[in-house]
């Protein structure tokens, strides 16, 4: 054994690098076999799914990302929509408010001419009202006065209170069935009737009547 | 450099360095790479199944730099070679070619160890055996026997060409392919680490043993060393690349007439 091992070493040793060592050829064949037997069994299934799981995420993500997107888009459309319709309403409003305002303006308009007809009414009727109190005040006064006057023209005939009264109301009802117009030219010319005429106020109003 | 050992006494580096017998001897004495190989192996696959076990979709540190590897096989070289709807079932086989020769060149440069594996051929052999194998499998699973010969010979060819163009084209399909990509992977490392050993002991003996105006050129030797060991990172990452690149030009070849 032992030459033959000593042949064999020289041979090995001397031999061309490119003779194959069976030894080696061997154990680099069971070395491959287990790195593959490795590679296959464990390496690259584990590495193969992680990376089928990083593209799903970061397909998932850039899903995501889309989606985030396309809502942002919607909800700036829906701003944009509401912006448009509070636009709207307040032109809407405004024009109401414009319209509102003018017919305040007309409203307020027609109420304060009618207040004003109203015044400018009641201001007549009071002048009115004042003139038929003068006018009264004044027929009775005068009334007074002429038969005052006529009494003391007549004499002591006329102080009976009865008769008296009498002749004031038959006087007062011929004055009362003429006009306003006679009444004030009777009040303006009583006075100078019952000084012109001091035949009696019962001959003044009859002669005035007709 | 033949004659320098005669001068000199400097004994330059040769293959035989590279059968560094530990235990028994023979064609199955367990050798120094064996033990490295084995050795990277476990690594490899400890850091692996660690790696992978508590997978995050945010990833931390160490698995974003296990990301960043598994993409370069699986997207740079994988997808945009074969196709996204065929690269799964290669994903595998693709990373674990890219990891073990990555790992296994590094080591000719890491420190202790320093033995690029694939500098003994009959690592790369395993490894061209084994894309061989998956290669025409998937040829014939997919196009058949006789697609797959038919597909050897491109279209529109002369018809007194396609015997030659056959012949041709079977043969780098069943020989030239793995064995170029065995040779290729085994001659860079053996060339790489050949040059390491010879700029590292070349300077030690000029430094050591050459007296005066070699002791000075020893220094400039050491520098090209660690030149040249920072291009061995290079290449390490280069063959790694090359090897799962050339893989996948041939399995995407399987499907190149579907479309």
């Amino acid at each position: 054994m032992t030459p033959v091992l000593a042949a064999e070493e020289g041979f090995w040793a001397t031999a061309y690098p490119v003779l194959p060592h069976p030894g080696e050829l061997l154990i680099g064949t069971i070395c491959f076999a287990v790195l593959l037997f490795v590679a296959y069994r464990t390496v690259v299934p584990r590495l193969e799914t992680m990376l089928a799981q990083r593209q799903a995420a970061i397909q998932g993500g850039m899903e995501k990302a889309e989606k985030a997107q396309a809502e942002a888009e919607a909800a700036l459309e829906e701003y944009r929509a509401q912006l448009a319709d509070a636009r709207a309403e307040a032109a809407r409003i405004r024009e109401e408010a414009r319209s509102e305002g003018a017919k305040i303006i007309a409203e307020m308009r027609d109420r304060a001419s009618s207040e004003a007809e109203r015044i400018t009414e009641s201001a007549g009727r009071q002048v009115e009202a004042e003139r038929l109190a003068a006018v009264t005040s004044l027929r009775t006064e005068l009334g007074g006065l002429a038969t005052q006057l006529a009494g003391r023209i007549v004499g002591e005939a006329l102080t009976d209170s009865a008769r008296q009264s009498r002749i004031v109301e038959r006087f007062l009802t011929e004055l009362e069935q003429s006009s306003p117009e006679d009444v004030r030219a009777s009040a303006t010319t009583v006075e100078p009737t019952t000084s012109a005429a001091p035949a009696g106020p019962s001959s003044g109003g009859a002669h005035r009547v007709p | 450099m033949i004659a320098l050992p005669a001068s000199a006494g400097f004994t330059p580096p040769s293959p035989a360095d590279f059968w560094q017998p530990l235990i028994g001897d023979g064609a199955f004495a367990v050798t120094r790479p064996m033990v490295v190989m084995v050795l990277t192996t476990a690594a490899i696959c400890l850091v692996l199944v660690l790696a992978t076990k508590k997978l995050s979709l945010v990833p931390s540190r160490g698995q974003w730099a296990l990301e960043g590897v598994y993409g370069l096989v699986r997207n740079s070289v994988g997808r945009d070679i074969i196709g996204a709807a065929r690269v799964r079932p290669y994903i595998g086989f693709l990373f674990a070619i890219f990891t073990l020769v990555l790992v296994n060149n590094l080591m000719g440069i890491t420190p202790v160890v320093q033995y690029p594996t694939f500098s003994r051929i009959g690592f790369p052999i395993v490894l061209a055996i084994a894309v061989w194998l998956v290669y025409i499998a998937a040829h014939v699973r997919h196009n058949g026997v006789g697609g797959t010969l038919k597909h050897l010979v491109p279209p529109g060819l002369p018809f007194a060409a396609v015997p030659v163009v056959f012949v041709l084209e079977l043969l780098t399909f069943l020989v030239i392919r793995p064995l170029t990509l065995a040779l290729r992977l085994f001659g860079n490392m053996f060339a790489g680490h050949m040059l390491l050993l010879l700029f590292a002991l070349g300077g030690e003996y000029m430094l050591l043993h050459g007296g005066f105006p070699l002791n000075v050129v020893a220094l400039p030797t050491f520098l090209i060393y660690f030149f040249l060991t920072a291009f061995e990172i290079l290449i390490s990452f280069l063959q790694a690349y090359v090897f799962v690149l050339l893989t996948s030009l041939y399995i995407a070849e399987v499907y190149a007439g579907d479309h």
